[in-house]
Order: C-alpha cells, then structure tokens, then sequence
C-alpha cells in the first residue's frame, strides 16, 4: 500500500484540512472495529508508540496506539493552529509537523510567496522529508490552501513548487479555495491570479472549489432540512454537512462549507484508503484525466448532497445520483460542465455499487455530454467498496470540462480592474523579490490558459473528421 | 511437457487464476488417469506432501491482487501458487505503458528472470512460457512487454504466447487505445502466437448466454478460462498416434500462426450457457459444429445473433467482393472437440477451401484436435481458434481511436516523462497499420 501527506497552508488551508482529518478519523472508526492498524488507516495515518518516545511509526497489523496524521500545518499566523492545538484534534498532530510565524501574510501573495518562501524554505523542506521519511511508498502530496489570501495563495504555492523540485516523483494534487466575487479580501484578484500561474506549472491537478458554490449549497442544505418536506429529510448524521465529526464538536462558521471540501477529499482518496472491485490509484487521475500538461483543473461535483438516500436502494435513487452529478448545482465551482466541453471525466463511486450500473449510467447519460472529439470514450471509473458515514453509496465526478473557463475570464475581469488603477500594486512592489513582470507575467499565463480552453470549446459541435491514418506501402 | 505461465498485472493474475482453477477442477474430476497425469504435467508441479502447485509466475506492481489471488487459490483445496513465485511492488504503473515498460521493467528485471527461470527448471521439459495479461492497463501491458521481451532473449528456442484482454470500448482506462497499439506492436515482433479475449464479447456472453445479472469480472474471468482451458487442456493431435500431444504450445504456433504478419488468434466456444441448465441440455455434434461453423464464417463471436446469409464466396473466385465483405476469411483454423463420441464427428464443413486464404490449402489450414473427456461439465463442446479477420475491426477501431487522440498528441506528455517519444508511437502505429492491412488483404 501506498501512503499519502496532506500539506495544509494558511487559514482556510488548515481549516479545511482539519475538517479531513476529522472526518476522516470517524470514517475509520466507523469501519475499523478491531481497533487494529491496518493498511486503510496506513495509507493518512501513522500509529506511533509513545512509550517508545522516539516517534517511529509501528507497523501494520498491531493495535492503534497513537494516530498521528500525515500532515504538514503551515500558517504565517498562530490563530489557527493553536485552536487546533487546544481543540479535540490535537492528539493527531504533533509539534514536529507544524510550522508557524505570528504576523500573518496580509493578505499579500507576495509576502507569503517572496518573503515567507525565502525565509521557511530550509525549515519547510525539513518537515516535508521528514514525512516523507514516515512514509514507506509515498504515492501523493496534498495541498490544500486558498487562492484569495496571503499564505495560502502565496506560500501555498511556494511550498508546491519545494515539492516538485524535491519530490519530482510524487504527485502533486491540489485543492484550492476560490475567492467570491464578495471577497471581504480586496486584493483576492491579485493573490488568486499570481497564484493560479503557480498551479498552472507546477501541480499534476488541481481541484478548483469556489466558495460561493459552497455558499448556495449549504443555503440550500440548510433551507431544506428546515422546510423538510417527506422524502427530502436531511439525515442528522451524514457527514455531508453535519459537524459532528468524529471529534469536534461546536460549529464554526466556515465549518458547514469546509465540510464539504473535506468530503471531495474523502471521496478522492477512499480508493487508497478502502478495497474496491475497480480500485482507482491516485496516479491514474492525472494520467486519464489531463491530456495536456497545463490543462489540469479538474472540476468536482459531488453527490448525494440534497437528498439522502435509504439505505435499501432502489435503482432508481442510484442512478438519480449519477444524473445528479453532471447538473449545475452539485458542482463544486459555478459552471454547468454540461453546456461546454469534456476533455475527460471520471466517475469515483463508493459503497455497494456494480460494474454494471457504472456501465449503465455511462451508456445513458453520454448522450447529453459534449466530448472532444478526440476522446468521445474518455471516462475513467473507480468502485470503492466502503461507503462515507450514513450514506449507501456517493458519487465524485471529476470533469477536467472547459466550464472552468469562465471562472478564470471572471478572475481576470476582477484583477484588470485593480491592475488598471494600479490599486494596492505598491504593497506587492514593496516585497523584495517581486517585480511587476510578476504581475504581467501571471496574467499573461492565465491569458493563455483560457486560450487554451477557448479553442477546445471552439471544437464542440463541429464533427471533426477522423485523422487521415498512416498508408502502409506494400 | 510442460507449460510456465507468466501473470502480469491485475488482469493477468486474476485471469491466471481463474484458469489454474478451471484445469484443476477438470482434470481431477471423475477417473481419467491419463488425461489428468497429462494436465498435471503440463500445469502444476506436486510436492513431496502431494500438493498441486501451478507452474506460474505472478508479476504486479502493487501487492493487493497477488495476494487475493494466492489466497483464493490456497483455499480451493485442490491447489496453490508457490510460495515463493511471485513479485509485487508497492504502487502500480498508473495506466502507464511507459512507467512499465521503460521503469518497472527494468529495474525489477533480474528478479523477474530469477522467478522464471527457476520455474523453467522444475520441468522436465519445457513446452513454452504463456505471458498473461490486459493490453489497457499498465503493468500488464508494459511491463508484460518488457518481460516478454527478456524472455525471448533467454528462451529462444522456446515457444511464447502471449494471453490478452482486450479493452471494453469504453469506460475503464481512457488511455487504453495507446498502451493496446504500443503492446500489440511490440508484442508482434516478440511473440509467438497471440490470443485474444475482447472483454465486451465475454461480457455478452455473460449476460446473454449464461445470464448472469450483475456481471463481476470473476464472471468474465471464468469464460475466459473455459476457453482457454478447452484450447490448453491434452487433446489427441493428428499425429499424436493415439496419446495425447505433448507439446500444446508449439502445436497451436505451429499449425495457426504460420506466418510472421498473421499472429492474433480469436477463440470461441460453444455451448455455453448456465451450469443448472447444462445437465436437461442435449446436443449433437453436427448441431454444435453447423452452428460454430456459420460463426466462423459470420464473425459472430457468441452463439447467439447469428448471421445465417452470410455464405463463403462462390466457386473458385477469391477476388472481394462487396457482398463478401461480411464473410470472415481465414487463414488457419484449429478444431478443439471434446466430449462424448467425438470420433463420430463430422468436420467437413471446416475443410472448405472456400473458407481460406488461397495460398494454403485447406489441408494445411485445418487442424482439428480430439479428446473424448468431457471438459468443464459440458458432455460436448467445442472450441476454434482462428486465425482469421475476426480481430480485424477491432483492431483498426483500436488503431484509429488512438491515431486520432495522437493527431491532437493527447496525454503523450505522460509517457514522454518515461521514456517513450513521439517517433516510438510513430513506429508503432506504422507497424500495427501493416499488420491491419495484412488481414484485410486476407483472401
Ligand atoms: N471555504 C473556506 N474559505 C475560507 C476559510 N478561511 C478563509 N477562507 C477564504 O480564504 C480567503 C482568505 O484566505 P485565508 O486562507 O484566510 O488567508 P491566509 O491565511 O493568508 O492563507 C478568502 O477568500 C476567504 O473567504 C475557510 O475556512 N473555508
Ligand atoms: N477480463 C478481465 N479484464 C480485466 C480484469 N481486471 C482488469 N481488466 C481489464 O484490464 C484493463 C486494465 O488493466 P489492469 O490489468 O487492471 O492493469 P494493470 O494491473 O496495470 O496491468 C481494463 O481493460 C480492464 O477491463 C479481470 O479480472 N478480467
Ligand atoms: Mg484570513
Ligand atoms: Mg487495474
């Protein structure tokens, strides 16, 4: 079995990671029952003897003594980790794995990138091997961070390109929170944009989740199991949006949202966590899903997330939740991937469902799914057996879809209007290290990203002749 | 003589298994010494203890299915894999023929080798290596190239075949069309004889003959090991005066692939439907051989939707036609029958000259293998391999769906990162275009 190290950076970062490991604790609690370290709990977690004291993980096939996650905490700031240091996940992390300073970033990309990078960067790298060390099959770092702030967005991405160039072997999957258009952080165009040329070149995929989608689910969540009409119950306990977690037990505001993320990344990493008929290796995302280097964003929709599902099925709430996952309002940025382009999908099923109802899902909805033309066939599938808490089966799809597109355009709208008015530009000129070719140089990158996109989009429709194929002389 | 077999990848060792499984249960069923000392030669060593071990090497990259397969085997209490026969790694190739090929092969090379040819020496005699796996994948596909490819240098005077999976036609691995074309056309220049399972034909098969609802891939796997078994299991030869053929592998080569541009063999058996409807079920060999028969010729791979107009060409005229089209000309064919009287068999209708290419005769083209124990509870059945068009359409399919991707250079970045460029795709379409305008020229 392979492992896995979640690097979570900055505010939103650590928050959203906490929300995984805490989820994620109770998702192995509820399947492991023996209390026995086995292969599952392996791939996110160590199980360290502290009477030993000198931290070294215990094998395989003993008795749970001490969970430590596979993390790296990174913030500029000490709020965040320290609650998480006084809170009911404290046991999970220790001292060695976090890294912290008490100014912040200031909502400036450039301080987290420039002058927190050049001064953590030995201190980074240290924490980084040293996971890497705990790990005996190291498969894929997790980053998860935002894009509006400082730390996140700027140190988040200094510490993926340390990751590449230390690790060029392990995959680099990204999650990154984007900023509303009602961001209370002004200078969020700035930072998303010099962040997204970073993901750009350097993450193999990166999860793009915009906080507003967050926003309309949980509203919708929340409207519903207040106006709970028969059939429509929200069941108190699924994990969806409920912040009772294996641990922690007061709500905190960004909780309902964070919950959310956690469970795309449950979803995403439960092939290597649990059996399954048609295991899903984490390497197989980006070699399916990205057929061009820089085109790796990767939207995910998730279902259930409105209406639960019993636990006897019938087939028809099954396939329910494979229409469900191609609408508009389970996807997990604003965009309606059926309306563009796909580049390539995946399908990351859990719980009790068959090859068959994969292959019958697929059969029925492809019609309504614009391919490009080059990989009409591009689906790639995943059964997991074990199913998230309270539920019967879930559902991820990951559309690598030119629907992302107009996000970037409407991010690219919001920087010009700033970067025309030169507003806040002296705070980032100020930072030793930036330039402002920085600046033309990440939107320039981002220009040609959506480029990119347009011209696949351009392609939908028209029914391209099959290239003319190589003539053998006889 | 005996058989090693090499599984390869996930596909491969549960294929494998099924197989192992398959021929076991047969030959130690009811009281047929011979053939069943025959078997057991072929697959399996015994222990001082009088334990059936396979004759098999199980190769993956990542550990769960190797294990899972060498359990369930030591629990059907017949026989076991070795326990020291197999090799895994920790992660997989990731769908990547190129991580396979140019990475995990040869790093683990020696080891490979080592398992192999410790296996070879436990023969007596070695009848030939039997690489088993997907051609979608990446362990299967690229490393079973690489091996396949070590093999050939070590054992050259020894007969390989190579057992493929084909791909469903969509859903799995999008990525399947470039490692199918990048296997297929190494393997062209390594193999022996290949033959080739489409996973969707076994699929239908499944659901439509044997009605199983939720299809598993064990359900798959177990056709496939029917068939392969009725093919591999010791049958009387035509010049095995009486006993049964030893060298199973050379006999296939010899008498299907004859010719270097014509390697892929198609199987097919009949009957094939639920095990509690085979004991009220009666058949005669002429009813199973006309049926198999127009199967051939229609390329219908399962025995069911058969197309009954289509007629072998007219007289003497080779030329084709557009009605001929739709018959499948072959080059060679290999009759299996087995069961109850089977030396009351009429095989005629396979004799045809007007089934065959014009430059061998129908003499040379057909071989028909008998052995009157019944196989894998059928009390009749029969088995062809063909080598014929019949894995034309899809192979160009295949081809034309990765040339496409190719022509906008898809995820070709992915393998370049392992070693593969864009002249490597290049040389191998060239070669698997070559061999697809082989087979339609077939007439
Ligand atoms: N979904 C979500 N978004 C958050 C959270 N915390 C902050 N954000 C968003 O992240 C952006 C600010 O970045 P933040 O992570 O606070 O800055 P950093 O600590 O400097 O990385 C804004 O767009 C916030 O709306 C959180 O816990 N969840
Ligand atoms: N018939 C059959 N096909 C399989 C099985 N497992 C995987 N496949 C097929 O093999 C291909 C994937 O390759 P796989 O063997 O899983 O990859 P590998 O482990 O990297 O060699 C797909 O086309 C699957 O349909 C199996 O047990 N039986
Ligand atoms: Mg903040
Ligand atoms: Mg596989």
């Amino acid at each position: 079995m392979t492992q896995s190290v979640v690097v979570q950076v900055g505010q939103c970062g650590n928050q959203v990671g906490c929300r995984f490991w805490d989820l994620a604790l109770r998702e192995h609690s509820h399947v492991n029952k023996k209390g026995l370290y086995d292969e599952a709990l392996s791939s996110f977690f160590r199980n360290v003897d502290s009477r030993k004291g000198d931290g070294r993980t215990c094998g395989v096939g003993g008795r749970i003594q001490h969970l430590k996650a596979r993390a790296v905490l990174v913030d500029m700031e000490e709020g965040v980790v320290n609650e998480i240091l006084q809170g009911p996940l404290r046991e999970v992390f220790d001292s060695t794995q976090l890294l912290t300073d008490v100014s912040g970033s200031g909502n400036n990309w450039a301080v987290g990138h420039m002058t927190y990078g050049s001064a953590y960067r030995e201190q980074i790298v240290e924490k980084l091997r040293r996971a890497a060390e705990h790990c005996d099959c190291l498969q894929c770092f997790f980053l998860i961070h935002s894009m509006g702030g400082g730390t996140g967005s700027g140190l988040g991405t200094r510490v993926l390109s340390l990751l590449e160039e230390e690790f060029p072997e392990v995959c680099r999957i990204v999650t990154s929170i984007y900023p509303s258009a009602e961001d209370d952080v002004i200078t969020s165009p700035y930072n998303s944009v010099l962040a997204m040329r970073e993901l750009t070149e350097h993450a193999d995929c990166v999860l793009p989740v915009e906080n507003q989608s967050l926003v309309d689910i949980v509203s919708k969540i929340q409207h519903m199991s207040h106006g709970a009409k028969p059939g429509q119950v929200i069941r108190r306990d699924s994990a969806i949006i409920s912040g009772r977690g294996g641990l922690s037990a007061a709500e905190k505001p960004f909780d309902a949202m964070n919950n959310i993320v956690a469970n795309l990344l449950l979803s995403i990493t439960s092939s290597a966590r649990f059996e399954g008929s048609l295991n899903m290796d984490l390497n197989e995302i980006a070699m399916n899903l990205v057929p061009f280097p820089r085109l790796h964003y990767l939207v995910p929709s998730l279902t259930p997330l409105y209406t639960l599902a019993d636990v006897s099925v019938p087939t028809r709430r099954l396939d329910q939740m494979f229409s469900d996952a191609f609408s508009k309002d389970h996807q997990l940025i604003r965009a309606d991937p059926k309306r563009s382009l796909y580049l390539a999908c995946a399908l990351m099923v859990r719980g009790n469902v068959q090859v068959s109802d994969l292959r019958r899902n697929i059969e029925r909805l492809r019609p309504s799914l614009p391919f490009v033309s080059w990989n009409q066939e591009g689906w790639k599938t995943g059964l997991c057996s074990v199913p998230p808490v309270g539920h019967s089966h879930s559902l991820l799809a990951l559309a690598n879809n030119t629907c992302v597109k107009p996000t970037f355009v409407e991010l690219r709208e919001r920087f010009t209007k700033l970067y025309r008015k030169k507003a806040h530009l002296h705070h980032y000129l100020h930072v030793e290290g930036m330039e402002q070719s920085c600046f033309s140089e990440a939107i320039a990158s981002l220009g040609s990203l959506i480029e990119e996109y347009h011209h696949l989009d351009a392609t939908k429709g028209t029914l391209m002749p099959d290239a003319p194929r190589l003539s053998i002389s006889r | 003589m005996s058989v090693v077999t090499v599984q390869l990848g996930q596909c491969g060792n549960q294929v494998g298994q099924e197989l192992f499984g398959i021929i076991c249960s047969d030959a130690q069923e009811g009281q047929r010494k011979t053939y069943s000392a025959a078997s057991c030669e072929r697959f399996f060593h015994q222990t001082a203890h009088g334990d059936f071990v396979a004759r098999a090497v199980l190769i993956d990259m990542e550990p769960k299915v190797i294990n899972h397969s060498m359990t369930k085997a030591a629990t059907s209490g017949r026989w076991r894999y070795g326990d020291t026969s197999h090799f895994s790694q920790k992660q997989g190739s990731g769908n990547n023929w190129a991580n396979g090929y140019c990475v995990h092969g040869p790093r683990h090379r020696e080891v490979v080798e080592e398992l192999v040819r410790r296996e070879v020496e436990r023969c007596d005699r070695l009848a030939g290596l039997m690489a088993v796996m997907s051609v979608a994948g990446g362990t299967g596909s690229g490393v079973g190239t690489y091996v396949t490819q070590c093999l050939r240098d070590i054992y050259q005077k020894s007969f390989i075949l190579n057992h493929l999976t084909w791909p469903y036609g969509t859903g799995e691995v999008i990525v399947q069309n470039y490692n199918s074309v990048l296997t297929l056309a190494h393997l062209y220049q390594l193999s022996d004889a290949i033959l080739v399972h489409e996973n969707d034909t076994v699929h239908r098969i499944c659901s439509q003959l044997l009605n199983i609802k939720h299809i598993s891939f064990s359900d798959v796997n177990r056709v496939i090991a029917h068939q392969l078994g009725s093919v591999l299991q010791p049958a009387l030869t035509a010049d095995s005066h009486g006993a049964y053929s030893r060298n199973p592998l050379g006999e296939l080569v010899s008498t299907l692939a004859c010719h270097p541009e014509y390697k892929l063999l198609n199987v097919c058996t009949i009957p094939q439907m639920p095990s509690s409807s085979i004991a009220y079920s009666t058949f005669s060999w002429p009813g199973l051989l006309k049926h198999l028969r127009q199967m051939l010729i229609s390329n219908s791979k399962m025995e069911e939707g058969i197309d009954w107009q289509v007629r072998p060409p007219a007289g003497s005229e080779q030329t084709r036609s557009l009605t001929g089209a739709s018959f499948n000309t072959s080059l060679a064919n290999l009759l299996i029958l087995r069961g109850k009287d089977v030396y009351s068999a009429e095989t005629d209708g396979f004799e045809d000259p007007a089934l065959y290419s014009s430059w061998l005769s129908s003499k040379e083209a057909f071989n028909l293998w008998k052995s009157p124990v019944p196989f894998n509870k059928y009390e009749k059945s029969a088995t062809l391999v063909s080598n014929s068009q019949a894995l034309l359409r899809p192979l160009d399919n295949m081809v034309g769906k990765a040339w496409n991707m190719f022509a906008s250079r898809a995820y070709i970045h992915q393998y370049i990162k392992f070693g593969i460029s864009e002249e490597d795709f290049l040389d191998s379409f060239t070669s698997l275009e070559q061999v697809v305008a082989s087979y339609s020229q077939l007439c």
